[in-house]
This record gives C-alpha cells, sequence and structure tokens, in this order.
C-alpha cells in the first residue's frame, strides 16, 4: 500500500501512509488509538476507499471496492467483535451464503459439516462443526472466524486485538495457530496494544502516530522502549508510575463472604490511599467479588464493614451512597450510555446528588463535568460531544470522571486499561496515583500482569471463587501469582 | 445558547420544521382556504388529542419501549369519567377520576414490564385487549353522552381566544419538555433508552423509572379522553383505534429513535403537527379518505428514511 490517504469530513485519517506485506510473514500494525490503525485495514479490507494512492496486490495495482471484493482476492478481516450468528452452528457460520447444495438446491449438509470438520482438523481445534456458537468460549469463537477465513482461500488475514479477550492459555493456542497459518503462506497483519505479545508472534512491525506512518522495523531489531517511543513520541520512562503513599485507616473490610454462586470465605482488608491488586484467571471470582461489593450479587453469608460500619449492600444505589464506584470490565456496555453526551455520563451517578425536588441543577452539571474533562485532559469537542465519537482512552476517562464526580472513597476497577492506548494508560495511572494521596482506597482487577504488579501496593489473587494468596508488591513476582492463580497451593 | 450553536444543536428539529413549512406552502398553493386563521385553529384542536398521546409515547420510546395500548386506555378511561359525570360527580373530580384510571393502567404496563419481565410490545398489546375489553364491558357497548355546557367548555371553550384544547396541548408541551431536559425523571429516561445496564450501574432505579414513564404515558391518555369526550359530547368504548399508530407515527416523524435513548419533545409536537396538516390538507383539496391513509403511511416512511439517511452522513 504506497502513500495512503485517507479523509472524513474535517478530519485526515491517514496521511501518506506506506505498508508493505510479504508472503507468509506476521506483520505487527502498531499504534494508539485513533492512530489509523483500523482505518488503514479497512481500506484494505474494502470496508472503507481510500482517498488518495494505491494499492499493490502481488505486483499489480488494484482497486478494493467491497468486502466482498477483497474476499475473493482473499483478503479477510477478523475484528475485534466477531461476525458469527450465534443461533447457528459452527459449519453453517463457515459456509454462510456459500453453503454446498444438492438436489433442488437443498443443502448438502454432510459435505458442509465433512469439509468444515476437515478445516477445523487442519488448524488442530477441537471443535464440533455441530456446536451453537453461543455455547463456545470466545477463543473458540475467534477459531470459528479464523477457518472461515481459511475457508475463503485467505492469503492475507486481518486480525484486530485478537487477544483482548482471551486467557493467557488460549493466547497461546492462538499463536501456536498463527506459527502454523505462516507456514500455510498465509500473510497476517497482527493489531495489538500488548507489547509483550509481539516479540513473541511478530516478524516486522509498522508504527503509526496520528494517522502518519513512522517506520517499519524488524521485531529482532527492536525493543518495547523503541516501540513506545516510536507511538507515542515522547519518552515513557515509566510505565508504571507508582507512588508510595503511607496508607491511613481501613476503610473497607470484608469478612467471610459468600455470595452469588462462585465467591467462597472471602477475607479482604482496604485502607485510606492503598492500591490493592487482584489477579486471577477469568471465572476466578474476581469480578464476582467487585459485583458483590455493588450490591449485585446475592450474599449468602459474611460481612461488609465499610468505615467500622456492618453494612448491608442491596443495590448499586446504596453502594453509591456509601460512596463505592465501580468502573466496570466492559467500557460501551456497561460504563457509558454511549448515545448520551460527555456531560450526561459523567453526572449520571451524581444526578440525585445534584438535584432538588427532582429537578436537575443544570449549572452545577456544568460545573461538574467541566472540572473532570479539565482535571483528566480528555479530549473532545466539547461536553455536548456523544461519547461514542471519543476515542477508547478517553472514553475510559470519561468513565473514570463518572466515579470521581461520585466523591466515592472506595474505587472498584475492573480492568482499567483493557484496550486502551499507552499514552492514555500512563494518564489513568498517574490518575490512580493522585486519588491515592487524596486518600482513596482502589481496588484494581486486572489481567494483565505488569500492570498487577506495577501498580499495586499489595496483591491477591484469586481462584475458584477463593484468595489463594497474598503479596506484599516487593515480594510478588510473575511467577508466584500465575501459580497461586491456577490454584497451585 | 443561541445562533449558530443553537442551530447546529436542533438540527434534527428545524428539519422536521422546515418540512412542515414545505408541506404548509404547498398546501396554501393548492389551496386558498388552507392558510386561513380559521383553518390553522382547527388543524391545532385537532391535533391536540395525538399531540398529547404523543407525548407519553415520546417518554415511551425514548426508554426503547412501546405503547400499543393508548388507544384504548383512553377510550375505558373516557367512558368512566363520562359515568361518573352523569353520576353527578363534580366535574373536576370527574376528570382527576378519568385521569387516574389512565395512569392505574399505565403502571399496570409498567409493572408487568419491569418486574413480570415481559417486552414492552407484549404487555402494552394485551392491554390494548383488555382495556379496550373493560371500555366494551362498562358501557354494554354503548356510548355515554348528555354533558353539561360547563363540561363542554374543555373542548369549545377559548381563553384568551385560544381553544381550549390547543391551551392543554401547549401547556403540556412545556410541562414535558421540562421534565425531560431539567429533571431526574428526564435524565433517567435517556440513560435507561441508551443503555440500561449501564443506568443501572450508576445507581438508577431503573425499574421504578421504566413503572413512572409508562405511568405518565397512561396519564396522557386519560388527558386525550377528558378533551376527547368533551368535543364529541359523549364517552364511546370504541374511540381511538388506530390512535396508537397516528402516536407512534407523530413521535418517528419527530425524530424519536425506535431503538431509545434519543428524541426531543419538540420533534414530536412538530411530527403531530405534519400529521395534523397533511389529513386536513388532503380532506380540504378533498382527496379520498382511501387515498389519505395511504399518502399519510408513505409520509411517515420517507420520513423516516430521510432520517435515517441524514444520520448516516452525519456518521
Amino acid at each position: 500500500m504506497k502513500n495512503i490517504r485517507k479523509t472524513f469530513p474535517g478530519v485526515v485519517a491517514l496521511d501518506n501512509v506506506n505498508f508493505t506485506l510479504l508472503k507468509g510473514e506476521v506483520h505487527i500494525l502498531l499504534g494508539e488509538n485513533g492512530a489509523g490503525k483500523s482505518t488503514l485495514v479497512k481500506i484494505l479490507s474494502g470496508a472503507y476507499q481510500k482517498t488518495a494512492g494505491m494499492i499493490l496486490f502481488e505486483g499489480k495495482e488494484v482497486d478494493i471496492r467491497t468486502p466482498r471484493q477483497a474476499q475473493q482476492m482473499g483478503i479477510s478481516i477478523i475484528y475485534q467483535e466477531f461476525n458469527l450468528i450465534p443461533y447457528l452452528t459452527v459449519a453453517e457460520n463457515i459456509f454462510l451464503g456459500r453453503e454446498p447444495v444438492g438436489f433442488a438446491g437443498v443443502i448438502d449438509r454432510e459435505k458442509m459439516y465433512k469439509d468444515t470438520q476437515i478445516i477445523l482438523d487442519d488448524l488442530g481445534v477441537k471443535i464440533d462443526p455441530g456446536s451453537m456458537i453461543k455455547n463456545l468460549g470466545v477463543a473458540e469463537q475467534q477459531m470459528v472466524e479464523v477457518a472461515k477465513a481459511l475457508s475463503l482461500n485467505t492469503c492475507i488475514l486481518i486480525m484486530d486485538e485478537p487477544t483482548s479477550a482471551l486467557t493467557e492459555r488460549e493466547i497461546k493456542e492462538l499463536f501456536s495457530t498463527i506459527k502454523s497459518l505462516k507456514k500455510k503462506d498465509v500473510s497476517i497483519i497482527y493489531i495489538s496494544h500488548r507489547l509483550e505479545e509481539l516479540f513473541e508472534v511478530g516478524d516486522r512491525v509498522t508504527v503509526l502516530r496520528d494517522g502518519k506512518y513512522i517506520a517499519t522495523e524488524q521485531i529482532s531489531n527492536t525493543t518495547a522502549e523503541d516501540l513506545i517511543r516510536m507511538m507515542v513520541d515522547r519518552e515513557l520512562k515509566e510505565h508504571y508510575p507508582r507512588n508510595v503513599v503511607k496508607p491511613g485507616g481501613e476503610v473497607l473490610r470484608i469478612e467471610d463472604l459468600t455470595a452469588g454462586n462462585v465467591l467462597k470465605d472471602i477475607n479482604l482488608s482496604i485502607r485510606k490511599g492503598e492500591i490493592v491488586g487482584i489477579a486471577g484467571l477469568l471465572g476466578s471470582g474476581r469480578t464476582e467479588l467487585a459485583r458483590a461489593l455493588f450490591g449485585l450479587n446475592k450474599i449468602v453469608s459474611g460481612r461488609i464493614i465499610i468505615h467500622g460500619k456492618s453494612e448491608k449492600i442491596s443495590s448499586p444505589r446504596k453502594a453509591i451512597d456509601l460512596k463505592i464506584g465501580f468502573l466496570t470490565e466492559d467500557r460501551k456496555q456497561q460504563g457509558l450510555v454511549l448515545g448520551l453526551s460527555l456531560k450526561d455520563n459523567i453526572c449520571l451517578p451524581s444526578v440525585d446528588r445534584l438535584s432538588r425536588f427532582g429537578i436537575v441543577n443544570r449549572k452545577q452539571e456544568l460545573i461538574t463535568a467541566n472540572k473532570f474533562v479539565r482535571n483528566l485532559q480528555i479530549k473532545a469537542t466539547g461536553l455536548d460531544q456523544k461519547t461514542m465519537y471519543l476515542s477508547g482512552g478517553n472514553q475510559q476517562k470519561v468513565v473514570m470522571s463518572k466515579w470521581l464526580a461520585t466523591e466515592a472513597d472506595i474505587l472498584i476497577f475492573d480492568e482499567p486499561t483493557r484496550g486502551i492506548d499507552v499514552g492514555s494508560k500512563v494518564e489513568i495511572y498517574k490518575l490512580m496515583n493522585d486519588l491515592k494521596e487524596q486518600g482513596v482506597a482502589i481496588l484494581m482487577i486486572s489481567s494483565d500482569m505488569l500492570e498487577i504488579l506495577g501498580m499495586s501496593d499489595r496483591i491477591i489473587v484469586m481462584h475458584d471463587g477463593k484468595i489463594t494468596a497474598e503479596y506484599a508488591s516487593h515480594e510478588a513476582t510473575q511467577e508466584k501469582i500465575l501459580h497461586s492463580a491456577l490454584g497451585a497451593a | 445558547m443561541m445562533g449558530k450553536e443553537f442551530i447546529l444543536h436542533n438540527a434534527r428539529q428545524f428539519g422536521t420544521l422546515i418540512g412542515l413549512f414545505i408541506l404548509c406552502i404547498i398546501l396554501w398553493i393548492l389551496t386558498p382556504h388552507f392558510l386561513t386563521v380559521s383553518n390553522l385553529l382547527n388543524i391545532t384542536q385537532q391535533t391536540a388529542i395525538n399531540a398529547i398521546i404523543a407525548v407519553g409515547m415520546t417518554f415511551v420510546i425514548i426508554t426503547a419501549g412501546i405503547d400499543l395500548s393508548v388507544g384504548s386506555i383512553m377510550a375505558f378511561s373516557g367512558v368512566v369519567m363520562a359515568s361518573v359525570l352523569n353520576a353527578g360527580l363534580p366535574i373536576p373530580l370527574a376528570i382527576l377520576i378519568g385521569i387516574g384510571v389512565g395512569i392505574l393502567c399505565g403502571l399496570v404496563n409498567g409493572l408487568l414490564i419491569t418486574y413480570g419481565n415481559l417486552p414492552p410490545f407484549i404487555s402494552t398489546l394485551g392491554m390494548m385487549s383488555v382495556a379496550r375489553g373493560a371500555a366494551l364491558l362498562y358501557t354494554n357497548g354503548r356510548p355515554i353522552s348528555g354533558f353539561t355546557g360547563d363540561f363542554r367548555f374543555l373542548a369549545v371553550g377559548e381563553v384568551l381566544s385560544i381553544p381550549v384544547p390547543v391551551l392543554v396541548m401547549i401547556i403540556v408541551y412545556v410541562i414535558a419538555h421540562l421534565l425531560l431536559t431539567r429533571t431526574k425523571l428526564g435524565r433517567y429516561t435517556y440513560a435507561i433508552g441508551g443503555n440500561e445496564e449501564a443506568a443501572m450501574l450508576s445507581g438508577i432505579n431503573v425499574r421504578f423509572y421504566k413503572t413512572a414513564v409508562y405511568g405518565l404515558c397512561g396519564m396522557m391518555s386519560g388527558l386525550a379522553a377528558i378533551i376527547l369526550t368533551a368535543r364529541l359530547n359523549s364517552a364511546q368504548p370504541i374511540a381511538g383505534i388506530m390512535y396508537e399508530l397516528d402516536a407512534i407515527a407523530a413521535t418517528v416523524i419527530g425524530g424519536t429513535s425506535l431503538m431509545g435513548g434519543e428524541g426531543r419533545i419538540s420533534g414530536t409536537l412538530i411530527g403531530a403537527l405534519i400529521m395534523g396538516v397533511l389529513r386536513n390538507g388532503l380532506n380540504l383539496l378533498g382527496v379520498s379518505s382511501f387515498i389519505q391513509q395511504t399518502v399519510i403511511g408513505a409520509v411517515i416512511i420517507i420520513a423516516v428514511l430521510v432520517d435515517m439517511a441524514l444520520k448516516k452522513q452525519r456518521g
């Protein structure tokens, strides 16, 4: 792809970008949110039309007008959100729109399932072609997407943030699949924010910044620091700028808590100005614990003590009144009302406090929203901008603001930096430091091991609904945490 | 907020308003009688009932719901009110009872949706039939008529030379606009429609506010019943058939999305006026009622198509 330019009304999304993909290589596309990675691959896969520049495919100039045309050329894309139909089977999804037909247009189911089995075996994955998509896990669904792409004789496979929802083990499996694809001469464009995995899976890397081409490097010739510098154009001395604050008194204590279907005998205490990291694999009960604290999980037995008083938290409203804030894992589904403005989102949990006799004090709303937009440096056209048009990092800052506006002194952060670019990540960490200094207690759930190690004052590891270990920040290591997370005593 | 920013912020409303003006100009050219004070007053008066019901519908649709029972509830509260009026109860009390019946039916809808977890389509479809049946049962299928002049004033009277129904409509719209833009109820209505889960996680009592919104919608049906009964000088158990569709049409033409989370009360007023002007104009032109039906249906479809195309362009 040569000198690619793409403009949207009012914005230049890509400016003079060059990108070369070799046969059988894994080429990482790296850049902050809004750098133009998605736009570039969307042009390649026919979802967008380029404004200027040209695309050469096997040496010939081509014009890719529709996703269908891209598919016929052998270019497939797997988005973060899968395009699978939940109530159809694996085979039906793979052959959707091009089912093998037999006599009188009736679908030849036998052939369809047999062909699917061949593709899946070839990939080395154990999935029944007859299972319904909705019954599969995220990793398996992703494999179905890969299988679908292969059945289309794909020679260029684009993967957008393929590991964002996978567990460690699933990521390993994905990587071995990628390696076997390389052997079949499939070229892969791989978009990811996670630096550590790039070195494991990539051959070359191209960095974009603000819609501009920065550089293409051999992965083996570069380091994480180099890449970050190229991405953000500023030295990031510390990824994890943890400051040490002397913790104050205890604000929250959980005693022998059994709740929902998962949590068993949880004991936990957190003090003012402390960040407690909660590590564990998916399904270990971390989010369940957060939900129990926020009145969303039925408490079977045990006590939750806040500021020395035993409290019954029966609903999110009650939790908010007790000054608990819960930044949920899924920003778009649970954190934001995407169709509403920055201001409305920031003020949503505080509307109650900002109203008298049911009438909202609109001036106070504006002041509140303005304060956080300024303090957190949220980039937007104005307070009235709908949150759906913000970048991931800025969206996350809006969710943070929403909870800060409630003046909560216990904040639960569930995966606070998932899917966020490096620059915004550091800003969020700095914000967590500021909160610590103000005496806020933070429970941070994270699957990012480095984040847990880098930001927590204490680390708690969960497995199978129970707390299996607790480490002070200086004694914790990746190995120890993983060990406890796997339930090995 | 004035000038350019104001226009940009309300672009959708201005678009619908321009549509209304164009429609008026075409009708003015085609029939000179259209642009007379008496005819315009006539239009607003005829629009009032649909416009009032559409207010409730707008709230419901912003929460991503729908209410199919508004016409039936209107008929039921109309006949109940008429019967207590004829039994000799004072007018204000009868009116309160009529509105109360509307609110009750609406709250039942709301409770079925929030606590019974029924889809709004189903519970209000059921209520549509239940309320209609109740109205027929209550009256044995016969209309109730013969009211005092004082009651008739509510339809034919004028205050400061504005017809009472128009005045009621204006008051309802001002209050509804303030409710939607300046109160907790309004904020939560948008939040629930935009993302119910996020609203719940922000500490909003979703069930309470959703039920309240359906109660409000029922209240609007009760209010409309008063005006209709006074105008016809009779409460009909079969009144208001298909009114739900007119109310939905006014709301949707006014730019409220059936997906919920967005919409303006001012848009709904313009939507209701477009429907009213269209009916009136086609009548003046002597177009047969069969063709009228078809034209109005087509206008609804075109309005939404244009809206979607514009939205897509704006990104």
